[in-house]
């Protein structure tokens, strides 16, 4: 069915679509609108879940844990202060292994007070075991969260699944977009470890050190199997409804000789960039990096290019945090660009301005004159 | 790709007009985008809207710089916004208001979106409903057709005074 609505109105239909018996979320700008809109899908009818309207998100998460610790399909949404606050909930979850699927605005933290994009709130967590996929369209945010609970609930994975969309760029743009019947897509929730009366169990007891680092060892098994699974959920979400997606959204890189590196909607306005620079005669592409965790392999595709890494974070004291997984994951060391933070308005002009003036190995701070 | 930035007030109604238009277009066939700016507007203060539409599709995300068609949903503005800032050569503005203003020598309609809105007592909270009739305005304009205007409205408001309005606002523009 064909709509038109923003990317959180598209968040909140996908998370009617996939049917959770549970969803409980705290509002927060600019997640507000995803949580208004379940709630009024619950309050009509349209979907038969369980809303708990909760007095944080720390709490969000915490009902989240004890929903899907009994086998039930489980949603939220969140962003910014409200993720960072459910920080220690989301190792508790990824640990637990519940496959809680989850939408972050991606907004910056304060001070100073700021609600624009910052990709600083999920990569500030991204060692929690969470899954981390970052859509650039509505219809990409839509399909994006059918896909997550299918991976998230796969018995090889048990992990959760945090959707990222930039905060007002893409949660509050309004775009059309297709909504479908997933039914026929997304298997019934079967968790192997549920809470079950009749056979009683221990959850979150006392692990001791000969066999806690064999629980964390099971956690990176997991996000290791989730690589195919990811592979197979997104070809097989193409087989039936028609949209391809995959680890990276690659464009014109093949042939290309300096490669544009992002996520979120910079990584779709690059593409713009790169059409500009082809007119130029620079041989240019684009790799919209999707899956954050697990991260996709790239060394090969990039193996003797110009990379340049546009950064809508940063980690203090090492750099541009996507710049520093490539360093880590391949032989390239790029220019990193550092621009986006708390929604600063970047076009594919200032993008086509990163390529030419690029400075391998070096970092810029765009806008920021020293 | 065809750019537009929509200036009005907090609580005037303008992100809606914005999102309506974006249906639309939509349902003419066209891809079609609208974002509005936020900082920390509320009711009355000046807010900004972006529209895109295009034959294919629209990737980009920045803020319009160079807009083909300026709307200014309060004229009152103007002293405090320079709604004319980037405007393309040749691009064009809408602007509510009785009376046509000289703007730097761009093609400029006007039309009384406020005087509508009112003759069909079509006020919520205060305020006169300015983005339904816009809607018919834009259609007459030629950006939309008619018929997924009549859609679009009828998709975001139950009221039937909203159709009207913009019937009105798309029978009084002259072009």
């Amino acid at each position: 069915m064909l709509n038109v609505g923003t990317g959180n109105k598209a968040v909140a239909l996908a998370a009617r679509d996939a049917r959770p018996g549970v969803v409980a979320a705290y509002p927060i700008t600019p997640q507000t609108e995803i949580v208004e809109e379940i709630a009024n899908q619950v309050g009509a009818g349209n979907l038969d879940a369980r809303y708990i309207p909760v007095e944080s998100e720390h709490s969000a998460m915490a009902a989240c844990i004890g929903v899907a610790a009994t086998g039930t399909r489980t949603f939220t949404a969140t962003s910014s202060h409200g993720l960072v606050y459910m920080c220690e909930m989301l190792h508790w979850a990824a640990g637990a292994r519940l496959p809680i699927v989850m939408a972050n605005a991606n907004r910056a933290l304060g001070p100073g007070w700021n609600i624009g994009s910052e990709h600083s709130d999920s990569l500030s967590m991204r060692d929690s075991g969470w899954l981390q996929v970052y859509a650039s369209t509505v219809q990409e945010a839509y399909d994006a969260t059918i896909i997550a609970f299918r991976i998230a609930e796969n018995e090889n994975v048990l992990l959760p699944v945090m959707i990222n969309l930039d905060g007002f760029l893409l949660t509050h743009i309004t775009q059309a977009f297709e909504s479908v019947d997933p039914s026929g897509y997304l298997p019934d929730i079967n968790t192997p470890h549920a809470i079950d009366i009749n056979n009683p169990g221990g959850y979150g007891t006392l692990t001791a050190n000969t066999e806690h680092f064999k629980f964390r060892h099971d956690i990176m098994k997991g996000m290791k199997n989730s690589v195919p699974i990811i592979e197979r959920a997104e070809e097989e979400f193409a087989k039936q409804f028609g949209r391809k997606y995959g680890m990276t959204e690659d464009y014109m890189a093949e042939d290309a000789e300096v490669i544009i590196i992002a996520m979120g909607t910079l990584g779709k306005e690059m593409e713009v960039a790169v059409d500009k620079l082809r007119e130029e005669g620079i041989k240019a592409g684009s790799v919209r990096v999707r899956w954050f965790r697990p991260f996709p392999d790239l060394k090969e595709k990039f193996e003797g290019k110009d990379l340049i890494v546009i950064d809508r974070d940063y980690s203090f004291g090492f750099g541009g945090i996507l710049a520093n997984e490539l360093r880590a994951k391949t032989c390239c060391d790029p220019y990193s660009v550092i621009a986006g933070l708390g929604g600063q308005d970047v076009t594919y002009d200032d993008i086509a301005v990163f390529v030419r003036d690029r400075k391998p190995g070096e970092e810029f701070w765009f806008g920021v004159s020293e | 790709m065809y750019e537009i930035r929509l200036h009005s007030r907090g609580g005037q109604g303008g992100v809606t007009a914005a999102k309506i238009l974006a249906h639309a277009a939509s349902l003419d066939g066209k891809y079609s985008t609208a974002t509005p700016l936020y900082g920390a507007e509320r009711r009355g203060a000046p807010v900004v809207s972006f529209i895109r539409l295009d034959d294919k599709p629209i990737k980009v995300y920045s803020q319009v710089r160079n807009p083909d068609l300026v709307i200014v949903l309060d004229p009152g503005i103007m002293n405090m916004v320079d709604v004319l800032q980037g405007m393309k050569e040749g691009g064009e503005v809408l602007i509510n208001s009785p009376n046509k203003p000289e703007m730097n020598g761009h093609r400029v309609y006007n039309i009384d979106l406020t005087g509508i809105a009112l003759s069909l007592d079509l006020v919520v909270a205060g305020n006169p409903i300015l983005n339904t009739p816009l809607l018919g305005a834009l259609a007459k304009v030629g950006l939309v057709s008619r018929e997924s205007v009549k859609k679009a409205i009828s998709a975001a408001f139950s009221d039937e005074r909203n159709a009207t309005a913009a019937l009105k606002a798309y029978e009084e523009l002259v072009i």
